[in-house]
């Protein structure tokens, strides 16, 4: 069974006289273990479907539609305080901005050890003794000493590493990572990736990573979903996803991801306003590929015939999906 | 270690500022207009040729009036951090006697007006900030608007009407030291206390409430969240921290002003603290005595800066670290 099953999921945004849907049908689900990557533009819903998942969304947010199933239980039902025994318990959370996602008036160490002392109801001395094990785990330098640090004495990159002792402390089934190295220099970058990769393996962690960076998803994850304009596009492995894109939008991902020699290729257009989505396919007005029933009638999410392993669980909605040579059939 | 060097550090640079207050302070009474010899000697007009010429030149001697303005500052300050303050012309006792005995009437209602106000801004303005936008935050708003449009005068006069005049519950006006008879002291200090602590109340709430409102946006109460602490902790711990640095900064104005005593209360409700000493020495012209209050308000607020600083440190350590 699978530990997280996002079924349906809607979220709409009330702005007083007009609404949005942030979210719009999304469904994936996440296996034990397993690492999942969202990917998507910004405004795209990748961050809003995270946040509905620790039911940590905006007041003028609400999940009107769908269910998140975790651990046997429906938390888009659950309750404030059922929520607080599952956050930082089962589910941890890693954010983007590791300079503003710490109180700068507490020390790292303390922010870590309340974890323990909350949901493990440890003592002081005990969540202390633990906090300093998951610094060395997190590789902090100097864990010990680091304790009783405030965030201001720290870079981006020793920041990032105290959130994620934060988020993993009481051992999760589940890490959240929401563009964890997003705003932290590229080699600082490429150590965070890894220690990540790391836990994840170590800790048998199901991991649900979300980014904008396509290069860093396919590194660090076992399978991906591609969102544009709060629906989903395609869902599969990373290799089928990124081999052998179906959906012409992943495709324009792709190729936007730079690479030497190469002119730089974009995704034409711009991200339409969720306040007036499109009619049909949200991505028809940008696709070269489409044509007039595009503009009309909504793609389902559709399974591609399995004929080899990769392409198992590969799913798109696309009218008229590209073939395996990354061309449209004709 | 660093908060004992910090705390040292911002000590010492308090010195300066107070030698700084006692020159503004001296310097006040050689650029008031006037003859000093002729006003203590009860003369109003500048008359020299009413006094007997012994007589002014005495005088004139023993004020030190003779020697050059610098040296007469030393003498003064000597004299001043000795606690001599010379004698009040008014009362013809030391001047630290006179301002003693109004010193604990006005620290009484300072200090009660103060925890007054704390206990009444600090809880509503992180529950106005927390139920934004809902009738709690009005009723916080509309308290604001009361405390800061209502003048402290017009609000005093109500509550003695009803309070003392109507209900019969309290005395109008006086005080009573606390040693005579402490329930007298209480009944004597309540009215007072709490219009003027009502006043800071709102004051403080306004940035309480601002403050604590920007706080629950910031990206560590979403952590904190995340690490699944129930929202009273979140609220209590993480975010009160933050915004209690915007708050200590509005009590730190407000104690000063507090302890300096306010001469609107004193006087309303016939108290004898610090502000109506100097108000009764201003009309008098009692210079020495005004001398002694003015540098007792500057020293306080120097005092209540520093202790201020040191609240600072603990809230945010960025300071700690930057200064020491």
């Amino acid at each position: 069974m699978a530990l997280l099953d996002v079924h349906n999921l809607t979220v709409d945004f009330n702005l007083g006289v007009e609404s949005l849907r942030a979210v719009d049908d999304v469904s994936f689900t996440l296996e034990p273990g397993e690492a999942l990557g969202i990917v998507g533009e910004s405004g795209s819903g990748k961050t809003v479907t995270a946040l509905s998942i620790m039911r940590l969304l905006d007041p003028a947010a609400r999940i009107t539609r769908g269910q998140i199933w975790f651990d046997g239980r429906d938390l888009a039902t659950q309750d404030e305080s059922a929520m607080e025994s599952i956050r930082g318990r089962r589910i941890g959370m890693v954010f983007q901005e590791p300079m503003t996602s710490l109180n700068p008036g507490y020390t790292v160490g303390e922010q870590v050890a309340e974890v323990y002392r909350h949901h493990l109801r440890l003592s002081h001395a005990e969540a202390r003794r633990r906090t300093i094990e998951m610094f060395e785990r997190v590789k902090l330098p100097g864990a010990r000493e680091m304790f009783n640090k405030y965030p201001h004495e720290f870079s981006g990159g020793m920041r990032q590493r105290v959130t994620i002792a934060a988020a993993l402390a009481c051992g999760p089934s589940l890490l959240i990572a929401d563009e964890p190295t997003t705003a932290v220099d590229v080699t600082i970058q490429a150590q965070i990736l890894s220690l990540l990769g790391e836990l994840q393996r170590d800790m048998n962690l199901a991991l649900l990573f979300i980014s904008h960076d396509l290069a860093v998803v396919s590194e660090l994850c076992t399978r991906a979903a591609v969102l544009y304009g709060a629906r989903l596009m395609e869902v599969g492995s990373t290799d089928a996803i990124f081999t052998a894109p179906r959906h012409p939008y992943t495709a324009g991902l792709i190729n936007s991801v730079p690479q030497r020699g190469q002119p730089l290729q974009g995704v034409p257009g711009t991200i339409f306003d969720l306040r007036s989505p499109p009619p049909g396919c949200r991505f028809h007005p940008r696709c070269v590929h489409a044509q007039p029933r595009c503009n009309r009638e909504i793609p389902e999410l559709t399974r591609s015939p399995a004929s080899t392993p990769v392409e198992r669980g590969h799913v798109y909605a696309c009218h008229y999906p590209l073939d395996r040579a990354g061309t449209r059939p004709t | 270690m660093r908060m004992i060097r910090y705390t040292l550090l911002r000590a010492l640079q308090m010195i300066p500022t107070v030698l700084l207050v006692t020159v503004a302070v001296f310097v006040l009474i050689i650029i008031i207009p006037g003859d000093p010899v002729l006003s203590m000697l009860g003369y109003y007009a500048d008359d020299v040729t009413a006094v007997p010429h012994e007589i002014y030149d005495r005088m004139f001697r023993e004020l030190r009036l003779d020697r050059p303005i610098p040296i007469q500052y030393l003498y003064w300050l000597g004299d001043a951090l000795q606690g001599d303050f010379g004698k009040s012309v008014v009362f013809r006792v030391p001047v630290i006697d006179v301002v003693l005995s109004r010193v604990p009437a006005t620290l009484y209602l300072g200090t009660a007006s103060l925890l007054i106000a704390i206990v009444v801004a600090v809880p509503f303005g992180v529950w106005a900030a927390v139920k934004n936008d809902t009738w709690v935050d009005h009723l916080a708003s509309g308290f604001v608007l009361f405390g800061v449009a209502v003048p402290g005068f017009w609000f005093g006069m109500i509550v003695i009407l009803v309070f003392a005049i109507y209900l019969g519950w309290l005395p109008s006006i006086g005080y009573v030291a606390p040693q005579e008879d402490f329930l007298r002291f209480l009944k004597h200090l309540i009215m007072p206390a709490t219009v003027l602590g009502l006043d800071v109340a709102a004051n403080i709430l306004r940035f309480q409430r601002t403050d604590f409102l920007d706080q629950l946006h910031q990206d560590y109460v979403r952590t904190a969240r995340a690490k699944g602490l129930p929202g009273q902790v979140v609220i209590w711990k993480h975010v009160l921290k933050n915004s209690l640095i915007a708050t200590v900064t509005v009590v730190g104005l407000n104690t000063a002003r507090l302890l300096g005593g306010s001469t609107i209360i004193e006087t309303l409700f016939s108290y004898p603290g610090l502000s109506r000493l100097l108000i009764e020495a201003i009309y008098a012209r009692d210079f020495p005595v005004i001398q002694a209050v003015v540098l007792w308000m500057v020293v306080l607020v120097v005092v209540v800066n520093f202790f201020v600083d040191l609240i600072y440190a603990y809230l945010n350590p960025r300071i700690r670290y930057t200064t020491a």
